[in-house]
């Protein structure tokens, strides 16, 4: 049985936006973008038949036209609503409402060279206009928010979560102790008490570092405690971790919840990932790592990895054979005590 | 030090690497005095296991003198003669305190990888892959024994290396095979694979009372092993009989096998060849990783209510899983990786005992340089190899 439960929330991204408001407007849009889907892989694959189908004479002209001005026209649009642009749409809805547009003028263009099955195009006609319909109403819904609440500017909210075989009183206490955190946070240069409960947060960042003073917002022993960067930080952020008592006595059950702004937001988060510093992987291994600290006294190396468990290290495998002295160096700035 | 490493597909080399060191404070540096190459060491010659990397140090059966401990190993000290298990166990987690120790939820660094491919991480294991840790295997000169406080055996003197160098897994391996099986008196077990493994499934299943114990492979020397040394008390050779399940009904006048080990695993052969050629093409195709003879067989052979014990290696996904068997036949699957350090003492007995003597196994002792000789010899069971001991 593997204790071990480190979970993220779905994808780490989730925006703090009203989420049941959001649900309708997302689900039309939704609607919206499958039936994209659906025409453009009917009308690129097939342009023929689906010529014929509307009634429009299959030559090749026409079918050029099908295939790639409205099937691929449909296939980005489908990208568009579906994967790329979260959680509203609207551009992309746009987008549609003049790619309607367009179809209709073709249609009506197909009308007037009196086609052998007049009747087909007036009935793709009137799908259009219906279609032209929803695509208005679905981009008006998703238009209406403030631009404040663009993509850009949501703070990320990450949460993962472990069991760990200590108590909770041993746990929080670890914890409490704010100093101990880069033991396993393996992003923290250092976390230092300025009195008070106050804390001065140093962060290691591509371009020198990053600090922040924290205050503490909750504090009950041994079940949770809560923080928050002070008014005016560089990076707002704050967190909160819980500890329940595991059944069957196996423990402590830690869950912990960060939230703060992610730099160059969703398009951020979407490189970080490929070089393995995507934030939800990052509490994954933290929370790895502290199971490791509490539950052996320090992190785990192994040859491959020498640092630890990170996700960066994953995709960067050292070969299975002893480390040279340099790599071994190198790897232990974050060794210098452990917990017993 | 010198060190036998992966380098692709089918090849392996020996050479020179930097020397291991403590990197934990409860890791030992062990002098290797004997290692050997494994079964499962064959699936990674092979190209069948994921996550390899030119450079890997391979072995996972390995014993030696300790040289060097981390200041948190209270109970070893330099000059101990050890045997080390092949998973590495912490300790302390939730899943060794039940004695799951190849389940360690802290000792693979890379425990990302697994969780990916088997839903939650496993255990690291010496010289196996990246997913299982990336750690530095036994086939070498040297090696660093991550938390030896929990895992080596100390060996008193009056015993040779092959005495006590299958406690680090094949012979744990068998055992637990064996054990899985709840043997009650009368009971008959069959047994698919008279590798090393196999003899002791073998050997142990008689020690833990079977009645009868049937062996299943292809290979005569390896049967004939099977009954001279193991104790097996009939064999069935697939290449004369294919059907394997038609054999065991008839054998037990209808009822199957009690309990089924499979100690063979992913690369099974079967003796139908357009059988066999069905899933080499699709395990070639990456279709799926498994060739499942074995376990099919298994799972059809047994008795209704029935055990199947799996200790034969399966790294990922199988194709053609008698799911119908299993469940309309209330059959019990048991399996795991061995958790070696559950049984390194009480075996340590049984061989102190005189009840069992594992060095029977051993066919072929080289030289640590041989390594890549030994790897060709005992893939192609040549020269009637069944297990070869490295000496550096």
């Amino acid at each position: 049985m593997g204790m071990s439960t480190a979970r993220a929330n779905g994808s780490g991204s989730t925006a703090r936006v009203d989420p049941s408001a959001l649900a309708d407007e997302r689900k039309l849009a939704e609607i919206m973008g499958w039936a994209s889907l659906g025409l453009g892989v009917l009308q690129t694959l097939l342009p023929g038949r689906f010529d014929r189908l509307i009634g429009v004479r299959p030559d090749s002209k026409p079918i050029t036209i099908t295939r790639f001005a409205c099937g691929l026209r449909e296939l980005t649009a489908a990208a568009g609503i579906l994967a790329l642009q979260r959680p509203r749409p609207a551009g992309w809805l746009w987008a549609r409402v003049v790619g309607d547009a367009f179809d209709l003028t073709l249609l009506a263009r197909a009308l007037r060279n009196r086609p052998e099955h007049p009747e087909r195009i007036a009935a793709a006609i009137g799908a259009v206009i219906g279609i032209t319909a929803a695509d208005v109403y679905a981009a008006i819904q998703n238009s209406r928010r403030k631009p404040a609440q663009t993509s850009e500017e949501q703070p990320m909210e990450v949460k993962a979560s472990i069991t760990v075989r200590r108590s909770p009183e041993e746990v929080y206490a670890f914890w409490h102790d704010f100093q101990n955190l880069p033991l396993f946070m393996y992003h923290l240069d250092s976390v230092k008490p300025t009195g008070n409960g106050g804390t001065h947060w140093k962060v290691k960042a591509p371009l020198g570092s990053v600090e922040w003073d924290a205050e503490l917002t909750e504090d009950h022993l041994n079940e949770m405690i809560a923080w928050r960067s002070v008014e005016g930080s560089k990076v707002e952020n704050s967190g909160s971790v819980r500890f329940a008592p595991a059944p069957r006595s196996q423990g402590t059950e830690i869950h912990l919840e960060l939230h703060y702004d992610a730099p160059g937001g969703q398009l951020g988060v979407a490189l970080a990932k490929l070089t393995g510093e995507e934030p939800t992987q990052q509490v994954k291994d933290d929370m790895r790592r502290l199971k490791q600290v509490l539950e052996t006294g320090e992190v785990v190396r192994s040859d491959a990895s020498p640092e630890g468990s990170t996700a960066r290290r994953l995709l960067r495998q050292r070969p299975a054979q002893p480390p040279e002295d340099e790599v071994v160096k190198a790897s232990q700035k974050h060794m210098e005590r452990s917990y017993a | 030090m010198r060190a036998n490493v992966w380098s692709g597909r089918n090849s392996v080399q020996v050479e020179n690497v930097p020397d291991p060191k403590i990197l934990n404070s409860r890791d030992a540096i062990v002098k290797i005095s004997s290692s050997a190459i494994c079964g499962s060491d064959l699936h990674l010659y092979d190209g069948y296991i994921p996550t390899m990397k030119k450079g890997d140090i391979l072995g996972h059966e390995f014993m030696g003198e300790v040289t060097d401990i981390g200041r948190e190993v209270k109970n070893l000290k330099v000059g101990d003669r050890v045997v080390v298990p092949f998973p590495i166990a912490c300790g302390n987690c939730n899943a060794c305190k039940v004695e799951l120790y190849s389940c360690c939820e802290n000792s693979n660094p890379n425990a990302g990888i697994a969780e990916k491919l088997m839903g939650h991480p496993t255990a690291g294991i010496f010289g196996y892959s990246h997913m299982t840790g990336g750690y530095a295997g036994g086939q070498a000169e040297a090696a660093r024994v991550p938390f030896a406080d929990v895992g080596p055996i100390k060996i008193e003197n009056g015993y040779t290396d092959e005495q006590v160098l299958f406690l680090s897994d094949i012979f744990p391996t068998g055992y637990m095979g064996a054990d899985m099986c709840d043997i009650k008196r009368g009971d008959v077990i069959a047994v698919w694979g008279a590798g090393a493994v196999g003899q002791f499934a073998i050997a142990s299943a008689k020690l833990l009372g079977a009645e009868r114990v049937i062996a299943i492979d292809h290979f005569d020397y390896r049967l004939r092993m099977a009954v001279q040394k193991a104790g097996a008390d009939e064999t069935i050779n697939f290449d004369e009989q294919p059907d394997v399940v038609e054999q065991l009904k008839e054998m037990t006048a209808g009822r199957g096998p009690d309990a089924c080990i499979d100690a063979v695993g992913m690369e099974a052969v079967h003796g139908h060849l357009p059988v066999h050629a069905y899933d080499r093409v699709k395990q070639a195709a990456r279709l799926e990783t498994e060739r499942p003879h074995a376990l099919r067989e298994a799972i059809l052979a047994c008795r209704s209510g029935g055990i199947v014990s799996v200790i034969g290696v399966y790294g990922g996904l199988v194709d053609k899983f008698p799911m119908g068997a299993i469940m309309n036949r209330s059959l019990t699957i048991k399996s795991g990786q061995c958790h070696v350090q559950r049984y390194l003492r009480p075996l340590m007995q049984r061989i102190s005992n005189g009840e069992i003597d594992p060095s029977f196994v051993v066919t072929h002792t080289m030289e640590l340089g041989k390594a890549p000789q030994g790897y060709e010899t005992f893939k192609h069971k040549q020269d009637e190899c069944m297990k070869v001991v490295l000496k550096p």
